[in-house]
């Protein structure tokens, strides 16, 4: 499937305050793109409106044109749900399921959306884990450890594998490795460069050399705005905005 | 609502409402996964709607049931209240026979009663959450904590028991005579000692409502800021003077909540204090007297009343107990809610 | 006050707090122990001036009391629970809040009297059925605070974490966030249970009481606490020693109760997740 994501004219609000202006964006399908910017300056907002998790929130609105694909996300008829079976996100921080095992958590999308079959569950997970480059560390104590039993860096990988185990086609990541030590941190950049070969990424992140490591795009956000969007070397090495340069020679953020 | 995108054969991309394609080659997806999840998806507007429905219910259920207490209440006491009034509130015969019955001796014995117990039970258990809160060591705190729950955990039949064989005769050989010598010049305690009576039922009272005082005092306590400890003992109070001035005053409205709340429960307490109180519709000065309240004239003539007057009197009586609980609760729930602001409490229910 | 008078009466009122608990349960257990047999167990009550008979219809009267009220209350507690806190925290739900305490605040008596009014009047006898009726109502506001306030206590990434994955609400609620509060509601549960093991009010003009065996929904049944308020005020010692044992079954089963769900089951009420 054709996973480009095309924005248009996107705009967000937490009731009264508006969090996104007028975003035009387009990331680019089977590629990975980072998007950077200072706290508060939208990033996880417009990341969020991808999935449909925006509007989650309490007094949330969202207006715009976001497709993914041929597919209008906020078309008429169309069901969040649906939408976020097709997108997958991991969260800044890791968020197993506390009551279910490791093989659970992973199966977890299929299962609760009523997918029954053992073998291919069984399959899914393996598959899953070791895209998420788990699987060796866990292969044994799959339905024996609960989820939230595994050191940080691993319950984010798991994370990982859950996304993945639904298949989705773009995967949406709010600053996966923020919270994570340096070694996890490697680890989980090394997965992203993997990824992206099989699914569309977007990644957040406040860390402009995981931006440049991992990414192919970046997109540089500014109190709700989109100021520049370009080729991550473009980007670092010759950004077109004054306001892109500040920010990534440290000026401010 | 939502329309479902109609599952794409392999390999074929179909247009939705706006489009949506999955023109996977089957490799890619080996599991079919696709249509199944699209299938469930209209389910899953009906079940979301439908679970919501469900528990709704539930709590339609719970306003259904207050609702059908206070209908009832209300119907059943209609014969009563259409023939006496508000006379009722302040008569004082009780003849089922002759069917003229007054309520007042059992509003007076539900009050005193209840408030012998506050002023028994109040400084007791504010000094109980002052321990617990400001100088009982951590280890030990859990553990006094369980045992004043424990004691919140005692059946009020058993509470009856237990003074009608041990309370009672104590009562009676042990402090009735003490009272009487150096007190009973107030008129308090004077006449026959029984060992139950009104007395009786106002220590047992007081030890029952002792640990929801205590746990409602300890929540407000607790809600007091640290700041505000801390800058009373900036200023070089000691222990008890930082007490005073930052967590007691400020949780002044708090605490009277507390107390309010225990002396909603003793309005309501059944069973102990019918087993204790010798059940005689009296208004006399002393506490030593046996009396009567609402809540037990209900429990010992409901099932032998003697016709539908006396019944619907005993209904009236039920009404009136659930007016003054109702408003002594709601009360209580405001002044510890404007401290607490509404924090769920760990309290026992 | 000097600071050290006050803070010694606060201790004092403490340690004055425990003795009735100690004297209370002591003489429960003194008093109770000697009847305390198999065929307390296992008779029915034998009328006075014979010796033996027990309590074994008022037990298993009483366990099926908490069992149909359980049916009544567990459910529908819950799910005022779940209401509360998954589409409660608005106008509605604040009135449903007020409601539960009010009802939690209505004195047992009255409940049983309007158990009394809907069921025992409508089919003119008295009933198990009443008498789990008036107790099951007792439960929910107990249940349904308590639920709430530990479905609160999951951490919202939990829920967002399962619709990500395009988990549906309902879905998420039942399988994902009731789960993670489990330990939490079972403790809500255990303690209404021991709450109303005890209750004998409501059940005076509902279950009424039966001297001989009876299971059947809609008649007449025993309980323990009705056994005991009977026996108490007859006046015959062996009725008492009754009552005395009678209260020391009640209250091991309550303290036990309350003792393993709020000391052990109590510390966690969220498994895993901080």
């Amino acid at each position: 499937m054709d996973a480009a994501i095309h924005v248009q004219k996107l705009n967000a609000w937490f009731g009264t305050k508006q969090a996104l202006f007028d975003i035009n964006l387009e990331l680019a399908d089977k590629k990975t793109t980072a998007i950077i910017g200072p706290s508060g300056c939208g990033k996880s907002t417009f990341v969020r409106c991808l999935n449909r998790m925006h509007e989650t929130l309490p007094d949330a609105r969202v207006e715009g044109r976001v497709a993914i694909g041929d597919l209008d996300v906020y078309g008429k008829g169309v069901s969040p749900v649906w939408i976020r079976r097709r997108v997958g996100m991991v969260f800044q921080k890791a968020n197993p399921f506390p009551t279910m095992s490791i093989y659970d958590n992973v199966a977890a999308g299929l299962k609760l959306n009523g997918y029954r079959n053992r073998k291919e569950l069984d399959q899914v997970v393996e598959n899953s884990l070791h895209k998420a480059a788990l699987w060796e560390e866990v292969k044994d104590d799959l339905k024996k450890k609960s989820g939230a039993s595994l050191s940080g860096g691993q319950q984010q990988r798991l994370c990982i594998a859950r996304a993945l185990a639904v298949e989705p086609d773009v995967l949406l990541m709010d600053e996966p490795a923020s919270a994570l030590d340096p070694i996890s941190t490697a680890k989980v950049e090394d997965l992203i460069f993997e990824l992206k070969k099989q699914y569309t990424v977007v990644i957040v992140t406040h860390n402009m050399q995981q931006a440049a490591r991992v990414a192919d795009y970046t997109a540089f956000f500014l109190m709700g705005n989109l100021v520049e969007f370009d080729k991550t070397e473009t980007m670092f090495t010759k950004p077109s905005d004054k306001r892109t340069e500040d920010y990534i020679t440290g000026r401010f953020g | 609502m939502y329309t479902v995108p109609k599952p794409p054969a392999a390999g074929a991309s179909q247009p939705a409402e706006a489009g949506s394609t999955t023109s996977t080659p089957a490799e890619s997806k080996p599991l079919a996964m696709i249509p199944k999840s699209r299938l469930r998806t209209k389910e899953s507007f009906f079940a979301d709607a439908a679970f919501r429905t469900v528990v709704a219910g539930c709590a339609l259920a719970l306003l259904v049931s207050v609702a059908l207490i206070f209908f009832e209440l209300v119907s059943q006491s209609h014969l009563s209240r259409s023939k006496f009034g508000f006379q009722f509130l302040i008569q004082s015969i009780w003849d089922p026979v002759a069917e003229d019955f007054g309520a007042l001796p059992f509003i007076y014995g539900t009050l005193v009663s209840s408030f012998v117990a506050l002023l028994i039970a109040v400084p007791l258990s504010l000094g109980t959450a002052l321990f617990l809160t400001e100088i009982c060591p951590r280890q030990i705190r859990a553990v006094l904590s369980l045992l004043v729950e424990l004691l919140a955990a005692i059946p009020s039949v058993i509470y009856g028991l237990w003074a009608i064989f041990v309370l009672a005769p104590f009562l009676r050989f042990y402090v009735q005579p003490f009272l009487a010598k150096y007190l009973g010049w107030t008129g308090l305690f004077t006449g026959p000692k029984y060992g139950w009576g009104m007395l009786a039922a106002g220590v047992i009272l007081a030890i029952m409502i002792l640990p929801i005082i205590s746990s409602i005092t300890r929540e407000v306590i607790r809600a007091v800021p640290r700041q505000q400890r801390e800058a009373a003992l900036a200023l070089g109070a000691t222990r008890w003077e930082m007490l005073r001035i930052s967590v007691l005053r400020n949780a002044r409205t708090g605490i009277l909540g507390a107390i309010i709340l225990g002396l909603g429960r003793a309005f309501g307490e059944t069973m102990a204090v019918t087993m204790v109180i010798g059940n005689r519709p009296q208004i006399v000065k002393s506490l030593f007297a046996p009396g009567y309240t609402l809540a037990s004239v209900i429990a010992n003539e409901f099932t032998e009343a003697v016709g539908d007057m006396h019944l619907s009197v005993l209904t009236e009586a039920a009404l009136i107990l659930f007016a003054i609980t109702l408003v002594v609760n709601a009360m209580a729930g405001l002044l510890v809610w404007s401290i607490t602001r509404g924090a769920p409490s760990r309290t026992l229910a | 006050m000097s600071n050290g008078i006050a803070l010694g009466a606060f201790t004092l009122a403490a340690l004055i707090v425990t003795v009735p608990l100690f004297l209370i349960l002591g003489t429960v257990v003194y008093r109770g122990l000697p009847a305390l047999n198999w065929s307390f167990f296992t008779q029915i009550p034998k009328p006075i001036g014979e010796t033996g008979g027990g309590m074994a219809n008022a037990i298993v009267g009483s366990l099926m009391l908490l069992g149909v009220a359980s049916a009544i209350g567990i459910p529908l507690g819950i799910g005022t629970g779940v209401f509360l806190a998954e589409y409660g925290r608005n106008k509605w739900g604040n009135v449903v809040r007020f409601t539960a305490d009010v009802l939690n605040g209505v004195p047992s008596i009255v409940i049983g009297m309007t158990a009394w009014a809907l069921v025992v009047v409508s089919q003119k006898h008295f009933s198990l059925l009443a008498g789990s009726v008036a107790l099951g109502i007792m439960m929910i506001p107990i249940i349904s605070r308590t639920t709430e306030e530990v479905l609160l206590l999951v951490p919202q990434p939990i829920r967002e974490a399962a619709w990500g994955l395009g988990i549906p609400h309902w879905r998420t609620t039942l399988s994902v966030v009731i789960p993670t509060a489990s330990s939490g509601i079972v403790t809500a549960i255990m303690l209404a249970f021991a709450r109303i093991a005890g209750e004998t009010a409501p059940l005076m003009f509902t279950a009424f009481g039966n001297a001989f065996w009876n299971i059947r929904l809609d008649q007449p049944t025993a309980a323990l606490p009705l056994q005991i308020y009977r026996y108490a005020l007859m006046p015959y010692e062996q009725a008492h020693q009754q009552a005395w044992t009678a209260a020391l079954i009640l209250i091991t089963i309550i303290m036990l109760t309350v003792i393993v769900f709020r000391w052990f089951a109590g510390r966690s009420a969220i498994k895993g997740a901080l």
